[in-house]
């Protein structure tokens, strides 16, 4: 690899060719703040924050460094009364069109612009008066919220949808001092073929985007005597949660978390895995029935609502292709009304089915036709796991100090399969655990599958499965399945059995995680620290295959009868339709 | 067609059908707005009722320059000008000009009817003799409908001895030795991105015309483009054929209509004869361009917002590195130049860089069309060579002020330029002197200004402009520049501190230093300059809340002098906000606070009681 050398405040440092100033800088151990820059997202150096000098024969020059490449010999300042002067000024500006409430504002403590203000001790925000936007917030999709007036029009939000998810239904629109992030002909986001990801509020420096909130509803529920309110908690929520408290990314607080819920009051605390275990259970069934029977192939995974509502609307003529499965989210929230209302006498009406996820979309699978398996939903309300936080801080909790604890029988326990769910291709190997044992009617030695883990975007292999050979393909980011789904439309695509999740690097990285600033995401691989956590979860179970799992033989046993039976269809399994992509 | 005898054979055959007949050269340039078009029509009609549709050609021309003069008429032989012409004048122009030889010299361009005992050709007055015509030398002479009308100057040989005589190196070795620099606004040396462009490995390349001309005022691109859209095809082809380009995209405003209607005219031509598309003059060099239209973004002017609009993308500039010459339209290697510039080039090509070079200065060759505006008594376009100066520009070649005024300063550059005071006049118009006064070539606007503009208003004019085209991507200019907005109005409301003159002033050189593109970066130029040349207007209406110029509506006071006023009521009568009391034969008063600055009883004044200030 070319290698350039360069100083960044006087201190050397060598970097490949192509590096990016700021890279080179953190190289150098010198911090260059930015705003707009969000690595591999948005590289516009739209917002000026990150200007440095580059000293040159004829005078220094102001350049950004998230956008300016290294060069041999190049002398960098990063801290001279110029820059600082700079920056100041472009913060001045940016606060002049900024609604500074921020004391009610829902990233208040966690802001990017906040903390730019603290770091570069702004102690005059109203330096720069004149006209301001306060424009009404944007409440029209069941998932988020956009308040522009929050906005700082850095793009980031903008770059996700269009570059990474490749949806692209927000955009700039108007121009100069008018410009506002929105939908086309600045409709609602509900009336776009937005999907729900949440990934826009996962890149958010401010405080524009946010989940819709439903706290307020799940306490409510809590305080009413008359109902019995359970929770869930999807695999990815244990991995993430510990950051809202301080914790290192991918460190892993399920029993604290478990512990947490009970305290804030839920009657029973489950777990998600169960409903993934659960999952594979059914959906290795149904990849088996398929192979056997000819079915349509490849089957693709349907456990991520994000990436259904994608499918519905931009391949609407593949939905054959789909699991016919509901999420684990899903399963578990039918299984809790029906087996587990049954087993404790309670009336499903009476039921407050509340669930945890690393995800936005979840908020809209709640609502899908086809998931009210005791004729009322599945899931009532849906909290991120941002939201799970802000209710444990709101109740008084100190996580830290609290016990581990483990979830509630009867539908709580899981395996190792179970829990690798929330990484990308964790779905796929967890379902191979299961078809392969089934197939070959042999126990796996090691029941790992270690081709279709990593944060690869598109990761592809081969099995030999009692004498046949199965082609799988893990996918991850709407992006990346477009190019799947693009070789099954055409009819190249030679696999049988495909995991898609819809944010890049799974549910770990989901739309509802904990938002990790710039500063520490433009240099750390969070996605794959979670994941990692996972993955360190699953080797520590004594059980790693889901249908080994003694809860889940006990819910056949006692419920379902066999994976795919007329009542496990009734429970467990979905419709899906076509939509417009608008 | 293959050979340079096919190509000179058309052009004799060309040349002798224009010789034949005569020519009344109609300006359907700008002119169409004064009525051109039915001054054509007029001529057609009577020409066929006198019978003589055989000997007399009308032609519809493009722009002929002197736009304040339109509609414009030149009859050839003789050059002879007509000026103001309507379709009411043509019947007498036909009968005793076409039919009886006697040109009508009470139609005819004043100075060219000066002395009784002659008649002036056109190019023989003050606004062109001065002028030398090298981008717009076919504008106003050919038909922009006919591409033989523009072989029979030229047109295509370039094109052909490039293909058949020279290599790609020589020709961008020709544009390096030509000086040759940009006329859309930065004046980067064009040889010099020719070979950028040329030395790129990666295909396919691109090379655009930038016909998004945004400037408010200027309009010789459109001009180009109208009167001699063959110029711009020959010379993309060239440029195609230099750097290794087979595809060329035209970016064009589709505020131009016409100026589109006649490229699609002159592309499908130009495939017809065979030197446009494939196989070229039968060399085996392909070359086609496609047009692109603008919405009308001033920013879409500036080359990557330009190549970002044409991949269908909203028109924002991209940070630089890397250049376009790597990685331009579509991630390719792309060549821009912009329309005044191609138009020099098969002359460059035909007539050798030191011919070129010989003309303008040392780091400004060829010549540069300004398109002079505002306060000046000839209106129009007007092409001189580099270095000429203002004071040429604006007494000698427009006229100078009209009502004999007094120039008080020009502003050239557009909205990203400078203005240029009295003490300047003499200010070489190139590239380098311009920058040094703190102003710029820019694409060649040129707005006079008297001593009843207010500075600081002009520069809020260009600064609103340019605060409803920022993109809005980049902070500094799209908060920056609004603020600066913000600031400006306070001081033309008398409401400002010199403090707000300090927060302009950093303003501006932070904007300057961190703005994303050129356009964010020259935004304060307009303010930056009057501040520097005119600041005292600026404290005047701070400190001693006045507007010198009388410009500014919140700062002017009409007062009436008693000593004037005979109390004839005439004020009172004509104030639409009854604001002026008195009774007749008794002096008048002005009540300030219902006063709407309209200025109707100051014109009414028949004593000249009423003053400005």
């Amino acid at each position: 690899m070319d290698m350039v050398n360069l100083k960044v405040n006087g201190i050397s440092v060598s970097v490949p060719k192509g590096t990016k100033i700021v890279a080179a800088a953190h190289e150098a151990g010198v911090k260059v703040p930015t705003l707009c820059y969000l690595k591999g997202v948005n590289e516009i150096a739209s917002c000026r924050i990150c200007m440095v000098e580059v000293v040159g024969p004829r005078g220094n020059s102001l350049v950004p460094a998230c956008a300016q490449p290294v060069k041999e010999g190049m002398e960098v300042l990063t801290n001279t009364p110029r820059v600082l002067d700079a920056r100041r000024r472009t913060l001045q500006l940016i606060l002049s069109d900024h609604n500074k409430k921020c004391l009610s504002c829902v990233r208040n403590g966690k802001c990017e612009l906040q903390e730019l203000c603290h770091e570069m001790n702004m102690d005059d925000e109203d330096h720069f008066k004149g006209a301001q936007h306060l424009p009404p917030v944007d409440d029209s999709a069941v998932h988020m919220d956009r308040d522009n007036s929050k906005c700082i029009l850095c793009r980031r939000c903008v770059s996700m949808c269009t570059n990474i998810q490749q949806i692209g239904v927000i955009g700039a629109n108007n121009r100069g001092f008018n410009t506002q992030i929105g939908c086309a002909f600045e409709r609602g986001l509900g009336e776009t073929s937005c999907v729900s990801c949440g990934q826009c509020i996962a890149v958010c420096p401010t405080g524009a985007l946010y989940e819709k909130s439903y706290i307020d509803e799940v306490l409510a529920a809590i305080a009413d005597p008359k109902k019995h309110v359970v929770v869930q908690t999807a695999p990815s929520v244990r991995v993430g949660l510990g950051e809202e408290f301080g914790y290192p990314i991918g460190t892993d607080v399920e029993g604290k978390m478990a512990a947490a819920l009970r305290r804030i009051g839920f009657d029973k605390v489950f777990d998600t895995d169960f409903g993934a275990d659960l999952t594979i259970m059914e959906e290795a069934n149904e990849f088996v029935e398929r192979v056997k029977t000819g079915g349509v192939l490849p089957m693709i995974t349907s456990c991520s609502p994000g990436w259904v509502k994608y499918c519905e609307h931009y391949y609407p003529d593949q939905l054959a292709h789909l699991s016919t499965c509901k999420s684990p989210q899903q399963m578990q929230g039918a299984v809790t009304k029906t087996y587990y209302a049954k087993k404790a006498g309670i009336d499903p009406k009476d039921i407050v089915s509340v669930s945890v996820m690393p995800c936005t979309a979840k908020k809209f699978e709640i609502g899908r036709d086809g998931q009210e398996a005791a004729g009322v939903k599945d899931v009532d309300y849906v909290l991120t796991t941002r939201e799970l936080a802000r209710m444990i801080k709101r109740v008084g909790l100190d996580f830290r100090s609290l016990p581990d604890e483990t979830f509630d029988d009867p539908i709580g326990e899981s395996t190792g399969a179970a829990v690798i769910f929330g990484a990308t291709g964790g779905v796929m190997e967890a379902a191979l655990r299961t078809a392969v044992e089934t197939l070959t009617g042999e126990t796996l030695a090691r029941p790992e599958f270690h081709e279709v883990r990593g944060q690869e975007g598109i990761k592809e292999a081969t099995y030999n499965v009692a004498g046949m050979e199965v082609k799988v393909a893990v996918a991850s980011s709407t992006g990346n399945a477009r190019k799947i789904m693009d070789q099954i439309r055409a009819g190249t695509a030679p696999w049988h059995f495909v995991e898609i999740m819809c944010c890049p690097g799974g549910c770990v990285n989901g739309g509802g995680q904990p938002q990790v600033p710039a500063s520490i995401r433009n240099f750390v691989n969070v996605p794959k620290l979670r994941a990692d956590a996972l993955y360190r979860n699953n080797e520590a179970k004594t059980i790693r295959k889901s249908h080994e799992n003694p809860s889940i033989k006990k819910i056949y046993a006692d419920f379902l009868g066999k994976p795919g039976s007329e009542t496990a269809h009734h429970v467990l399994h979905t419709h899906y339709v076509p939509r417009e992509v608008c | 067609m293959k050979t340079l005898e096919e190509l000179l054979k058309l052009k004799a055959e060309a040349q002798a059908a224009m010789a034949q007949k005569t020519r009344v050269l109609v300006c359907c340039g700008g002119c169409t707005s004064s009525g051109s078009l039915k001054v054509t029509a007029a001529f057609e009609k009577e020409i066929a009722a006198a019978g003589l549709a055989d000997k007399v050609q009308v032609v519809k021309t493009g722009c002929m320059g002197l736009c304040s003069q339109g509609p414009i008429v030149v009859i050839q032989p003789g050059n002879i000008f007509y000026s103001h012409i309507d379709e009411l004048k043509v019947g007498k122009i036909v009968n005793e000009h076409l039919m009886g030889g006697k040109p009508v010299k009470e139609f005819l361009y004043p100075e060219t009817v000066a002395d009784p005992d002659k008649i002036l050709a056109m190019a023989e007055t003050n606004f062109y003799k001065k002028q030398l015509c090298l981008a717009l030398r076919n504008c106003g002479h050919i038909s922009p409908l006919h591409i033989e009308e523009y072989i029979a100057r030229d047109g295509y040989e370039a094109l052909w001895r490039c293909l058949n005589e020279k290599k790609p190196e020589e020709i961008v070795q020709t544009m390096i030795d030509s000086g040759l620099r940009g006329r859309g606004g930065a004046g980067f040396p064009t040889g010099k991105k020719w070979l950028l462009a040329a030395q790129q490995k990666e295909t396919p390349k691109y090379v655009i015309c930038n016909a998004d001309e945004g400037d408010p005022g200027a309009f010789m691109d459109r001009s180009v483009l109208e009167g001699d859209p063959h110029v711009i095809l020959e010379a993309m082809t060239i440029a195609g054929y230099a750097t290794g380009s087979h595809h060329g995209y035209i970016y064009v405003r589709a505020e131009y209509p016409i100026a589109v209607q006649r490229l699609e005219i002159a592309i499908d031509q130009a495939h017809k004869l065979g030197v446009l598309g494939k196989n070229i003059f039968e060399t085996g060099f392909d070359f086609d361009i496609e047009l692109r239209l603008g919405a009308g973004a001033f920013v879409c002017g500036e080359g990557s917002a330009l190549m970002t609009s044409i991949e269908g993308n909203r028109g924002e500039p991209r940070q630089k590195p890397p250049r376009s010459a790597e990685k331009g339209l579509f991630q390719k290697p792309s060549l821009l130049n912009n329309v005044e510039t191609y138009a020099n080039i098969p002359q460059i090509i035909l007539k050798g860089a030191d011919w070129f070079k010989a003309i303008g200065t040392e780091g400004s060759t060829g010549t540069k069309v300004f398109a002079v505006g505002g306060k000046i008594n000839n209106t129009g376009l007007v092409e001189v060579p580099m270095g000429t100066t203002l004071r040429e520009v604006v007494y000698d070649i427009c006229g100078g002020i009209p009502g004999g005024g007094k120039f008080k300063a020009a502003q050239t550059g557009g909205p990203s330029g400078g203005c240029i005071p009295a003490d300047h006049l003499d200010v070489k118009m190139d590239f380098d002197s311009l920058k040094k006064i703190g102003s710029m070539m820019g694409s060649g606007g040129l707005i006079v200004m008297d001593e009843h503009t207010c500075m600081v208003d002009i520069a809020k004019f260009f600064l609103e402009f340019t605060v409803d085209e920022s993109c809005g991507k980049c902070v500094p200019c799209r908060i920056g520049t609004r603020r600066m907005l913000d600031i400006l109005n306070k001081i033309t409301m008398g409401q400002a501190t010199m403090e707000d003159l300090d927060k302009l002033e950093e303003l501006c050189s932070h904007i300057q230093q961190n703005s994303l593109c050129g356009l964010g970066q020259s935004a304060p130029n307009p303010v930056v300059s009057t501040l520097k040349y005119f600041r005292d207007e600026y404290i005047a209406h701070i400190v001693d809340k006045r507007c010198p110029a009388g410009v500014c509506k919140k700062l002017v006071r009409y007062t009436i002098d008693k000593t004037k006023c005979k109390g004839c009521t005439m004020c009172a009568r004509n104030c639409p906000a009854v604001a002026i009391s008195g009774s007749i034969r008794q002096p008048h008063e002005i009540d300030q606070v219902k006063c709407l600055k309209c200025g109707a009883c100051m014109s009414n004044c028949k004593f000249g009681a009423i003053s400005k200030g």
